[in-house]
């Protein structure tokens, strides 16, 4: 048997290259690296990584040769590593969004102010709860500096996800982006427990999740005989003798990745896991993992499904009103703010889901029309600095226990910090869809684009569900401003710590940004649509 | 000197003061510095009034630049005789109300009230110059903002519930707008390039069907704002709640959005479906004109009772859109500025009183007429011209509604003058609870003790009211400036829904002529 030596294309895929390579550097520097320098290194090195990946996503993304797609659509894009990776305009979007929201957490994790001098990350984290061992490594000031190879690792994963052009890449990706957040999920320094049960959890649920994928790639490979998603196309084009084997493979393989965006049924791992973590870990989690997942689900279903039109767009109308309607009223009955985030980004899956069925044919959309590629595109955007700045707001609200999520605490907060209550205020409202925020916009496009494909039933319940949602966020703004905290009930009440530079910088870009794609949504909205579509 | 952006200027002017004084020191200067600011926008509103040719047709002193090109969308500002009209209404109730609400908050915590209530101006006067319904929709929604703060903010014990449900009614409004407004896109995406410019809209083909839908999720949206049966529940409880200032600034700039977006965009751009739709709406109108008088008949509280006044009054206002005659519309056009005024008088009025008395309860005044006359004298006249005297501005509107109520059908004509009837009588019920009659025991004491409730208007009310008052007379006996600068618009839109004038005064011939030079 001949062995012919594989191409590489270096030149396109060498930004997720720098991220596994810090990866990597991470785990050696871990190693080699005096405990008291650790910390600085490991964070400069992460955000440095990530920036280069950065500015290199930026350039390969300008670089990349227009082909002709199927139809009129102009795409852009190569492919990789013998085709196993798809190098286009939406890939490289999404990596550089991962990348973006990537630096914020980094940023986030790297924050020590807060708790007097050391990460938000246990200190120890295989000493038992409330051990001796565990105070002893909390008296030496111990921090887990492996925060940051293992982020580096999930970003990597996260990039290769959207980016897998067959089923077996895609499944790689899935387990290495999961693999280092479970352990990310146990690493609180607070509330240990409630941490550890968190990384359980996820990481049983995961497991069990990645199980259907995995049974959803043997029957598609079954059905089409193969693992790339154009001849997977090609099978779903002209072969109908093995409906059933498509059918089920499709719905395993939907089952696995609507786990990961939290999608309904498959929500209830979110709130507590969310609730659990390390909120940086949340922040980061929140924002990047949906972004990279939603990358992989709209390769899945556009390339590889999307000659199955009629067949799975059913299926996500449902899922998309279920998740929806059950993220923002479970939403209403919380009384924790890391939880009621929890489900409101459940709320967002499905907006985003709506977004996503709202795909039609290049040549039923209008001239200048938007496509429904563009719009999740454009929503992720939006969707990302809204969930960072928010939960990074969550972290400096605290009381003498650390932070204080729950509700009875924030009364008041915004005569006390005008400030951090005002930027929670405009992200909130962001979330809620109100106009000049960037989730108002978002919201706009996706709801033009189901709306145009004719998905109305989707889009009323998508419009009742964002008056549910409204009544939740407002409901917090209230709190937060005209409130008085219940001295009665011996409620002590949460005040605003003075974070590092670190964090308030982080808050300070995710508010802009918000404002700046509510007020001027041109520039990135022109650039969701010149990423173009899909290459196959 | 025509290239030059006073539109723009006119609201950028409030919105920089607010941020100003927002983030600028505490105390007087920022009460001093909202009314240089308010009344600098009513200098540049009567410029662009200058500028505005009365004959001229379509928008005027237009600005067109390009917002958001993927989706159509533009920064378009344009003015025509309605918009004109609801502008001069604004600009010139904001300075009168930042003059009433001088004493309303200790120096160190008034600065928030004017910063969002010159915000809301800001954000208003968006809402009547957009001529990109995209545009439109963005203030409409971003109105909500400081209205929500000034009510929360300010104002009696359950504010913040009262905020709350006026957020969740308006925002629930306004997202079945966004649902039409979407599909507006969708309808002219499907024509080629889409463009949300209400010029490029009204020459769309909706399809039947589809321009009912559109219009019914405009329709709910603007119901809810003006506010109409059944949707107005939260309007008596939010006047009842915020301090009188901003309910003037809610009931008499922010509602009359509605029946503005009801005229614009109803009738501008779904004729056919606001034609299909006029049965149900006349009957909204109705129950609204009757019921909404009704209920503030027995009404203990006077800021309950004005708040619910409003409903009748936008039941007229709705009836004189939906009848599609040409005094209809210039009735309610003219309504909707005499109604702001006359409105605008009756809260002010009660809020001066409600502060001498403490209380907002008309059971618990009472013999006022003695102690303060000129307070009493000026309610009168402010509450005579809500009950629609002839003399005062508003009879003029509501005539004008009521004729074209009988010719469009005698018995909705014949409903909605006992609204007229009804407003007689709990204008003058709430004058005589609260004014004449015997002092009661609480007030004598006071005036014997000479404290601070039995003193009369001072300089600073008076000067609040002086200009109300004027406007309320004024337009009474010459209503002609109003109707000059409505009656253009009203005849172009009577021409674009299609429906010819069949009132008294057109020959049969010469309106079937009309018709079939149409086909």
């Amino acid at each position: 048997m001949d062995f012919s030596k594989p191409t590489i294309e270096y030149a396109q895929l060498w930004p997720m290259l720098v991220v596994f390579g810090v990866a990597c550097l991470g785990v050696v520097v871990e190693a080699f690296v005096p405990r008291e320098r650790r910390y600085l290194t490991q964070a400069a090195l992460a955000v440095v990584g990530l920036a280069v990946a950065l500015g290199g996503s930026v350039w390969v993304g300008t670089d990349l040769k227009e082909l002709k797609g199927a139809g009129d659509a102009v795409a852009r894009g190569k492919l990789a590593a013998e085709g196993t990776l798809a190098v286009d305009g939406p890939s490289v979007f999404i990596w550089a969004l991962v990348l973006v929201f990537a630096i914020g957490g980094v940023l986030l994790f790297a924050e020590r102010r807060l708790e007097a001098g050391v990460s938000a990350f246990a200190g120890q984290a295989a000493a038992l709860p409330g051990t001796e061992a565990e105070r002893e490594a909390s008296t030496r000031g111990l921090d887990h500096t492996e925060v940051y190879p293992l982020l580096m690792f999930a970003v990597g994963g996260m990039m290769l996800f959207p980016t897998a052009n067959d089923l077996l890449t895609m499944f790689v990706a899935l387990e290495v982006l999961s693999l280092p957040l479970y352990l990310l999920c146990g690493l609180a320094r607070r509330r240990r427990l409630l941490s550890q049960e968190a990384a359980l959890k996820y990481f049983l649920l995961g497991a069990f999740s990645s199980g259907f994928f995995l049974y959803g790639v043997a029957l598609i490979y079954g059905f089409a005989g193969s693992m790339q998603f154009a001849d997977i196309n090609e099978a779903v084009r002209n072969d109908t003798s093995n409906s059933a084997l498509l059918l089920i493979g499709m719905g395993m393989l939907a089952v696995g990745l609507l786990f990961k965006v939290g999608a309904v049924p498959f929500q209830a791992w979110t709130p507590d896991v969310y609730q659990g973590a390390p909120t940086a870990v949340t922040a980061f989690m929140a924002a990047c993992t949906k972004i990279a997942a939603f990358g992989a689900l709209l390769r899945l279903f556009y390339v590889a499904f999307g000659a199955d039109r009629w067949d799975w767009q059913p299926m996500l109308w449902i899922i998309a009103i279920l998740t929806m309607l059950v993220g923002s009223v479970l939403a209403v009955v919380q009384t924790d703010m890391k939880r009621m985030l929890a489900y409101s980004s459940v709320a967002h899956t499905g907006f985003l889901l709506t977004g996503l069925l709202g795909v039609q044919a290049a040549s039923a959309l209008g001239k200048d029309e938007i496509t429904s590629l563009q719009a999740v595109l454009f929503y992720l955007a939006t969707y990302g600095p809204a969930t960072v700045g928010t939960f990074a707001i969550v972290t400096l609200v605290r009381d003498a226990g650390g932070e204080a999520p729950a509700f009875s605490k924030w009364a008041g907060l915004g005569k006390r910090s005008p400030l951090a209550a005002g930027a929670f205020a405009f992200l909130l409202l962001s979330m809620a869809g109100i106009p000049l925020t960037g989730g108002f916009v978002g919201k706009w496009a996706v709801f033009a684009v189901a709306l145009s494909a004719g998905a109305w039933p989707v889009v009323i319940a998508a419009i009742a569900a964002s008056v549910i949602s409204v009544f939740f966020y407002v409901r917090v703004i209230l709190l937060m401003f005209f409130a008085e905290p219940d001295r009665d009930a011996g409620v002590e009440s949460a005040a605003v710590t003075t974070p590092s530079l670190l964090t308030s910088a982080t808050i300070a870009v995710c508010v802009a940004a918000t404002l700046f794609l509510g007020v001027i949504p041109g520039p990135v909205l022109d650039l969701a649509g010149n990423a173009g579509s899909f290459i196959r | 000197m025509n290239d030059f952006p006073i539109l723009t200027v006119l609201w950028v002017v409030p919105l920089l003061g607010a941020i100003g004084i927002a983030f600028g020191p505490r105390g007087v200067i920022a009460k001093q510095a909202a009314l240089v600011v308010s009344l600098a926008t009513l200098v540049i509103g009567v410029a662009a009034a200058v500028q505005f040719d009365r004959d001229g047709s379509g928008f005027q002193l237009e600005e067109t630049h390009t917002w958001i090109e993927a989706f159509g969308v533009h920064y378009a500002l344009g003015l025509d005789g309605l918009g004109l009209l609801l502008v001069l209404l604004t600009v010139a109730l904001v300075p009168i109300v930042v003059l009433a609400a001088w004493n309303d908050s200790p120096d160190d915590e008034c600065k928030p009230w004017f910063a969002w209530a010159l915000a809301l101006e800001a954000l208003s006067l968006v809402v009547f110059l957009a001529t990109d319904v995209f545009l439109f929709y963005v203030v409409f929604e971003a109105t909500l903002i400081p209205a929500y703060f000034l009510i929360g903010g300010f104002g009696r014990a359950k504010r913040s519930a009262a905020a709350l449900k006026f957020l969740m009614f308006q925002l629930g409004g306004g997202l079945v707008l966004l649902g039409s407004v979407i599909g507006l896109y969708v309808v002219s995406a499907d024509e080629g390039s889409p463009s949300y410019l209400f010029d490029d809209l009204q020459q769309l083909d909706i399809s039947t069907s589809a321009g009912r839908w559109l219009f019914a999720g405009f329709f709910i949206a603007f119901a809810i704002k003006a506010p109409l049966f059944p949707v107005h529940t939260w309007l008596a409880d939010t006047t009842e709640q915020a301090t009188p200032p901003t309910s003037v600034l809610l009931v008499c700039v922010l509602d009359k959005i509605g029946t503005f977006g009801m005229l614009r965009f109803c009738l501008g751009l779904f004729p056919e479906a606001s034609e299909w739709a006029t049965p149900l709406v006349v009957v909204l109108a109705l129950v609204s004109i009757v019921y909404g008088a009704f209920v503030a008949i027995g009404q203990d509280d006077i800021l309950r009772l004005i708040g619910l006044t409003s409903l009748s009054h936008f039941g007229f206002i709705t009836l004189g859109i939906f009848v599609f005659t040409n005094q209809g519309a210039n009735g309610s056009i003219l309504y909707m500025v005499n109604h702001g005024v006359a409105t605008a008088a009756l809260f002010l009025v009660a809020g001066f009183v409600i502060r001498r008395r403490g209380t907002t309860l008309i059971s618990r005044m009472g013999g006022l007429e003695k102690v303060t006359p000129v307070a009493a004298g000026l309610f009168l006249v402010a509450a005579l011209a809500t009950a629609g005297l002839p003399g005062l501005s508003q009879f003029v509107s509501e005539i004008l509604v009521l004729i074209s109520a009988f010719d469009y059908r005698w018995y909705v004509g014949a409903i909605a003058v006992t609204g007229i009837v009804l407003a007689a009588i709990y204008a003058l019920w709430a004058y005589q609870k609260m004014f004449t009659g015997p002092k009661d025991a609480a007030l004598d004491a006071e005036v014997s003790a000479g404290g601070e409730g039995v003193v009369d208007l001072g300089r600073r009310e008076l000067a609040v009211l002086a200009p109300l008052m004027l406007a309320l007379v004024l337009f009474g006996f010459y209503p002609a400036p109003l109707l000059d600068v409505a009656n253009p618009f009203s005849e172009q839109l009577l021409e674009h829904t299609g429906v010819h004038d069949d009132g008294p005064r057109v020959p049969a011939e010469a309106a079937h002529d009309g018709q079939s030079e149409d086909h």
